[in-house]
């Protein structure tokens, strides 16, 4: 009888890993059928407790599992391929990849989830509680629960216990659940008020409950949204400070009405594109790329400015409908130039990885990485542009000649030389402007055009000749377009900002800061 | 392409010159009759050109490729190529011209929806013919219009169907992003009307329009994204045109929208479009054609080499539109072969009726409404700015021009 009952242990303890390992090849086959088959064999995987399932589903999501023509599932070893239910090396010839679609990718993501609750590596941890968070299912509490007991890392732990609870809100604990409830609402985020209002009609009992916990969500998340829409309205007014701080130095300080300015922008992003190409063979050089563009764009823009300064605009200072016309046909020329050189199609600037995506603040107030990036590009420019104007010869001279330029050239100072230094200077810093718009925009022919009736209207509001205010200028807009955007719709949003403008002038014709003093009325 | 535009414009000047001196030219492999006249009516500046420009070469292509095989009815096909400059008034003069300065015997063009619906009443009076191969918003039926892109049935609704179905997610609210035009308005209305049958209601769906060529989609995703956390699977439908898509879908990615949790299926965006983009964050978002590159068959193979060998690059994509030029410009030439005539009236009864082994591995038929007979399929974006097809109808689909889904059209005859 003792030995009836150890035989029928060891077979027992024999067949648990067996029947596991059963659970495992009765998936595989599905792994060959369409979309529908293959979440079930996933979510199969998930579940069968296989150390097996880990690697191949890992496979799966790299788009590397590949289907035989009868269906055997192969697995890539080293270079080669290997049957997932043998383990014996397989051949590959007519092997498809395993494809995926949004719903595979979803039981996927579940099941990775649950797999990797275990995984050594905290980051992995983390990104499995928050997909067991979105996947959420009443099974998942139990792992949940082990999980947390064991976590070292406070930050893992706190995504564990969001997720347990999304968890414990679909499982049939109902004191669990009014827990649950509580510690979503503490959450304060868009996901956990989705999952309390989904929550709110299977759970007719805990609607009070559930009720409170939204309204305390809905408050952060007014007051998140109000920081946001800030956040939103600054980098628009960074991205329209950049574009307007050329033409504040040649339309503000020189007078020039340049319609060209777009294109020196554009050429810019262009000066990006070539840059980032030229670096793509030296690999310790590829992921600078971005920042060497910036002083290239700066010179290549300069460098053209100069030219149309000294070939054209020079001979028809003080007539502006001229200026006008005859940069406007430089602008296009540019830009057919360009079409013709690049061709019509966008052109790919990819952004490094510190400029992807999102950033989140204490407060869970998320940000844009390339948004918070060109803020503070928008910051340096304006700082440089400042202290050149401020502290430098040329920068001297430049307001010498601008206040009297009789009086300058007596006092030995080229004023021809100065007025094409300062339109370069005014021309490079649009092409670096096209650097950053590079990595929020299209890298096309038409980029320009999209920023020079707005680089206009934020120094004629700003008022004509000061830096300062083309900051104020530049960010009132930028704000209080997204402060309207959500009432007016993008497109009457900017019609609204575009008549406050207009009212504006009328009101106070020489814009925000106004120059006073002789310099104003010559 | 960029080399070859100077040529173009000599060419095409001459043509004109040349019809008006009526030298004798030295045509040894075409004996018989004058060069039959194809006009090209696509934007090669301003803001179309980055979407026209290839439409143009799909066309003179096709000229190269009918030369080769001996002309039409052995006549010879020569391009008269016009620029209207992302100009709607102007693609109307346009038009004008190549019917009455170069009297051309067809004409291949126009991609927005203002540019055909300006150049419409030039070609009614005139009674010119003309290819139109974009997919577009329906509401309309011309006699001397073939359409060959799709009507709203065979885009933008099954797209929808997919959204809402298991594999497709079952997406329960709908947030519908244009661009402010009549295409993306009329296409929502129809979705709309559409939505409303499946009985998803007004408080479940979201509407934005943006400006053309917007890039700050900052506050729209945001939104979206508010619009997706009440409690309902959400997915987009974007009807985005042109160049606000890029910084869209850049804005997507950077506010980390998996296409697990909301889906966007767009109808104006492939291959060309996705070039200048990073497509590893988009993966899994969704596009909705009658075809798509990758796929699969011998016709489609034949079109990809004749386009990259024309195009001398190996590199560059088709898309959904040329393939709709090369579908109608074929037509067309069976059309004037069955008519042996060029003349509007006769190829117009011919093209009734024509059929063709499309590149996107269906048989399309032209449909007595001026419309043809397409499969619909959904593509999702891959790593590589390719499309992998995820679902297809199982037949071609007859147009409906005029959608059941707008009230106005309940009288209409269908």
């Amino acid at each position: 009888m003792k030995h009836f009952i150890l035989v029928l242990g060891v077979l027992l303890w024999l067949a648990l890993p067996a029947r596991a390992q059963d659970a495992f090849t009765a998936a595989l086959p599905g792994l060959a059928g369409g979309f529908g088959d293959i979440a079930t064999s996933v979510e199969q995987l998930g579940t069968a407790g296989d150390p097996r399932a880990l690697p191949l589903l890992r496979a799966l999501q790299e788009g590397k599992l590949q289907k035989a023509p009868d269906g055997r599932i192969l697995l890539p070893q080293g270079a080669d391929l290997a049957d997932a239910a043998t383990g014996q090396p397989a051949d590959a010839a007519g092997a498809e990849t395993v494809r995926l679609n949004n719903r595979v990718r979803q039981a996927l993501r579940g099941a990775l989830g649950r797999l990797q609750l275990v995984s050594p590596d905290a980051a992995e941890r983390a990104a499995a509680a928050d997909a067991i968070f979105r996947s959420r299912s009443a099974d998942d509490v139990k792992p949940l629960q082990t999980a947390i007991a064991r976590e070292s890392d406070a930050g893992v732990r706190a995504r564990m216990e969001l997720a347990l609870a999304a968890a414990q809100l679909v499982a049939p604990d109902e004191s669990a659940k009014r827990d649950a409830i509580a510690r979503l609402g503490a959450a304060g985020t868009v996901e956990a008020r989705a999952l309390l209002l989904e929550a709110r009609t299977a759970n007719p009992g805990l609607i009070t409950a559930i009720d409170v916990s939204i309204a305390s969500i809905e408050r952060t998340l007014s007051l998140r949204q109000a920081a946001e829409t800030l956040f939103q309205g600054l980098s628009l007014g960074s991205v329209l400070l950049l574009a307007a701080l050329g033409l504040a130095v040649t339309f503000g300080v020189m007078g020039v009405i340049n319609m060209a300015h777009g294109e020196f922008v554009m050429l810019g992003a262009y000066a990006t594109f070539m840059v980032q190409e030229a670096c793509r063979g030296i690999p310790w050089l590829a992921p600078w790329s971005l920042p060497l563009s910036v002083p290239a764009a700066f010179l290549i823009a300069a460098a053209a400015g100069a030219a149309l300064e000294r070939g054209l605009i020079r001979h028809i200072y003080g007539r502006p409908l001229e200026t006008l016309l005859m940069t406007f046909g430089v602008g296009m020329i540019l830009q057919q130039a360009v079409r013709l050189a690049f061709g019509a199609q966008n052109r790919e600037v990819s952004s490094p990885p510190w400029m992807q995506g999102t950033l989140m603040l204490p407060g869970g107030i998320s940000v844009t990485q390339n948004r918070l990036w060109i803020i503070v590009f928008g910051i340096a420019v304006l700082l440089l542009v400042v202290a050149a104007i401020r502290f430098t010869r040329f920068g001297l001279e430049m307001r010498a000649v601008v206040q009297n330029r009789r009086i300058a050239a007596t006092m030995g100072i080229r004023t021809g030389r100065v007025d094409a230094l300062t339109f370069a200077f005014g021309s490079g810093i649009a092409g670096m402007a096209g650097v950053a718009l590079s990595q929020i925009d299209n890298v096309s022919p038409n980029l320009g055009t999209g920023y020079i009736i707005d680089s206009f209207m934020v120094v004629v509001f700003g008022g004509v000749g000061s830096l300062a205010g083309t900051l104020v200028g530049a960010l009132t807009l930028g704000v209080v377009n997204k402060v309207l955007e959500p009432y007016a719709g993008a497109v009457l949003a900017k019609v609204f900002v575009l008549v406050a403008i207009m009212l504006f002038i009328q009101r106070r014709p020489r814009g925000l800061f106004a120059l006073k003093g002789r310099a104003a009325e010559s | 392409m960029t080399a070859s535009t100077p040529a173009l414009t000599r060419r095409s000047a001459l043509a004109g010159l040349g019809a008006a001196l009526a030298l004798p030219a030295i045509r040894p492999a075409f004996g018989q009759g004058a060069p039959i006249k194809v006009g090209v009516l696509h934007s090669l500046s301003g803001t179309m050109a980055i979407s026209e420009t290839a439409l143009r070469d799909t066309v003179l292509m096709m000229v190269d490729w009918v030369n080769s095989k001996g002309g039409v009815m052995g006549r010879k096909v020569e391009a008269v190529v016009v620029d209207p400059a992302s100009n709607w008034p102007l693609f109307a003069e346009k038009a004008r011209e190549l019917l009455q300065v170069h009297k051309v015997d067809v004409t291949f063009g126009c991609w927005t929806s203002v540019s055909r619906k300006s150049v419409l009443p030039v070609f009614e009076e005139l009674n010119g013919m003309l290819f139109y191969p974009v997919q577009y918003e329906g509401e309309e039926e011309s006699k001397n219009i073939f359409y060959t892109g799709a009507a709203p049935n065979q885009q933008a609704i099954p797209a929808v169907e997919y959204l809402m179905s298991k594999d497709g997610g079952e997406a329960k609210r709908i947030a519908l992003l244009g661009t402010d035009y009549v295409y993306p308005r009329t296409t929502n209305r129809i979705l709309r009307g559409f939505l409303k049958s499946k009985g998803i209601g007004d408080a479940d769906i979201m509407e934005e329009y943006t400006p053309f060529g917007h890039s700050d989609w900052q506050g729209i995703v945001a939104r979206v994204k508010r619009f997706a956390g009440e409690g309902k699977k959400t997915a987009i439908v974007s009807t985005i045109n042109g160049d606000a898509n890029v910084p869209f879908y850049r804005e997507l990615g950077n506010q980390g929208i998996k296409a697990e949790d909301i889906p966007c299926v767009a109808f104006s965006v492939g291959e060309e479009e996705l070039a200048g983009i990073d497509t590893k964050p988009l993966v899994g978002h969704l596009a909705a054609w009658n075809y798509f590159m990758s796929v699969p068959g011998a016709p489609n193979t034949e079109f990809k080499q004749l386009w990259q060998s024309y195009i001398k690059n190996p590199k560059r994509v088709t898309n959904d539109p040329m393939e709709a030029t090369y579908t109608g410009f074929r037509m067309w030439t069976q059309a004037v072969e069955k008519a042996k005539s060029t003349k509007v009236d006769d190829v117009r009864a011919a093209m009734i009726g024509q059929k063709l082994m499309a590149p996107c591995g269906y048989e399309e038929e032209m449909l007595p409404n001026h419309h043809l007979s397409k499969p619909v399929l959904i593509g999702e974006v891959q790593g590589d700015g390719q499309f992998n097809i995820v679902w297809k109808t199982p037949n071609a689909v007859r147009a409906e021009n005029w959608s059941p889904f707008i009230p106005e059209n309940a009288n209409r005859r269908r």
